[in-house]
């Protein structure tokens, strides 16, 4: 049988605050939502199971899906399903919900929640690199008050976080105004129920120039992100730079392609090679804008 | 919940935890971090869920909470205070005549969906799911919506088949 740590179920944020104000780096009370990763822990076959732990399963305030001032805001528990379902998530940000449709299968989706995956870390997590690309916050609390963290600075090393021991994830603030345009890709070893070899999101605005016919606009603010290919998710920025401002001509996706193949280091491990991972990383990205460009 | 009023986790053997299981209110002492799984199995001897991998990737242990598909080896019995859960075992219906199977049930044993047996309630109960939320006899659609149910024997041909049949479409 698996461990069984003592939790808390707090039914308010402020009194799931006062149970983290003892939660500290050596001694963690470990936050369970959705509970598809931590569950797992429990059976004490990947390392320690955490000593104590927080129900957040009763807290509304980390709940519900709302578009405001530009910006779609999901709460913490928002699950896969439910991102699928949003008809604001399909709207604004279906890289998003492509994402969200290959993490497991139903019975994940139905309980893993979006501010899980962003607290576990994974160097796999499927929405994060989505995340990245969509320069989405993460807004944090706990008893001292809330802050806000770009993602690009949330996973600060293998399975680290920005989080303090004593906060919670509240919400992620995703901006959606300006026309972004946004594309995911997931390379695993089958369609559902796979953990990602590579895992790519792609996201640039048009800029001005011929809307119809003629040469292809040029891409602006461009970003590009990967998972499982190194240890934690990554913006490939000299990748980025070989797309911005140009036009994703097929002279720009395989200068792109070359460069992303330079740019990135993946390891050997149990679910592929580094070799794999580079070339089809590579080859993923010049599909994409491919795609994108319709040549 | 611990008995301790600041609700910091504390050591505790059993709280009480209340919920239905196929229509029955129950309850349960246990800690809160017991999964569903072992709560549905030991303390309520309902063994027709069954552990695969206990890790969420096999389906096997499948239940539904509030109508939902769910793996109950992932699912803490704090988290279904007040639900209603659903297994296998509330599948066939009492009638004067003994229990008569689920439609689904029924069309698992005309196709031949059962080999070992193992994943049989967990595909059951996904299928269930995918029945009750309006799906059809399209079988891209049942093959996502049992994607998350691992079979060892049979191919799933038979099994994409006797759902395919419960949802009224002859394949």
């Amino acid at each position: 049988m698996p461990v069984e740590p003592p939790i808390a179920t707090p039914t308010s944020l402020a009194d799931a605050y006062a149970v983290l104000a003892g939660s500290t780096a050596d001694d963690p009370i470990t936050p369970i939502a959705g509970g598809t990763d931590v569950m797992v822990r429990i059976t004490g076959e990947i390392g320690a199971p955490p000593a104590r732990m927080v129900d957040l399963s009763r807290l509304d305030a980390l709940r519900g899906i709302t578009v405001d001032g530009g910006a779609v805001i999901l709460g913490a528990r928002t699950t896969y399903t439910e991102i699928r379902r949003s008809d604001a998530c399909r709207e604004h940000l279906p890289a998003l919900v492509a994402a969200a449709a290959t993490i497991g299968a139903a019975q994940i989706q139905n309980r893993g929640t979006l501010g899980g995956n962003i607290a576990n870390a994974s160097p796999a997590g499927d929405t994060l690199p989505v995340l990245l690309v969509l320069d989405a916050e993460v807004i944090v609390g706990g008893a001292r008050g809330e802050r806000s963290i770009p993602v690009a600075d949330f996973w600060v090393a293998y399975r680290r976080t920005a989080l303090a021991p004593d906060e919670l994830i509240l919400r992620i603030r995703i901006p959606v105004a300006g026309g972004r345009e946004a594309r995911f890709r997931k390379i695993g070893t089958r369609r559902a129920q796979a953990i990602s070899k590579v895992v790519l999101a792609l996201a640039w605005r048009e800029g001005p120039g011929a809307a119809t016919a003629g040469p292809a606009r040029a891409w602006t603010d461009v970003r590009l992100a990967l998972g499982s290919v190194a240890d934690r998710p990554i913006r490939a920025r000299a990748t980025e730079a070989v797309l911005e401002g140009v036009a994703p001509t097929p002279a720009t996706a395989n200068a792109a392609a070359e460069a992303l193949a330079a740019e990135i280091h993946p390891i050997d491990d149990v679910r592929s090679t580094a070799d794999y991972r580079r070339a089809v990383a590579a080859r993923a990205l010049h599909r994409m804008i491919r795609d994108a460009a319709g040549w | 919940m611990t008995s301790d009023p600041a609700g910091r986790p504390e050591p505790d053997s059993a709280v009480t935890w209340r919920f239905s299981v196929n229509g029955d209110p129950v309850e349960v002492a246990a800690p809160g971090m017991r999964r569903l799984l072992d709560v549905l199995r030991e303390e309520l001897a309902l063994t027709g869920t069954k552990e695969g991998c206990g890790e969420g990737e096999c389906g096997a242990c499948t239940v539904l909470v509030d109508g939902v598909p769910v793996d109950s080896c992932l699912v803490p019995v704090c988290q279904v205070e007040g639900a209603r859960i659903a297994t296998v075992e509330g599948l066939a219906e009492p009638s004067p005549e003994g229990l008569v199977l689920d439609q689904l049930q029924q069309a698992f044993l005309e196709a031949g969906g059962a080999q070992c047996g193992i994943c049989t309630p967990g595909m059951l109960m996904a299928a269930r799911a995918y029945l009750d939320d309006g799906g059809t006899a399209d079988e891209d659609a049942i093959r996502e919506a049992i994607a998350g149910n691992l079979c060892r024997c049979t191919g799933y041909t038979k099994i994409v088949d006797a759902i395919a049949i419960a949802a009224g479409g002859r394949r």
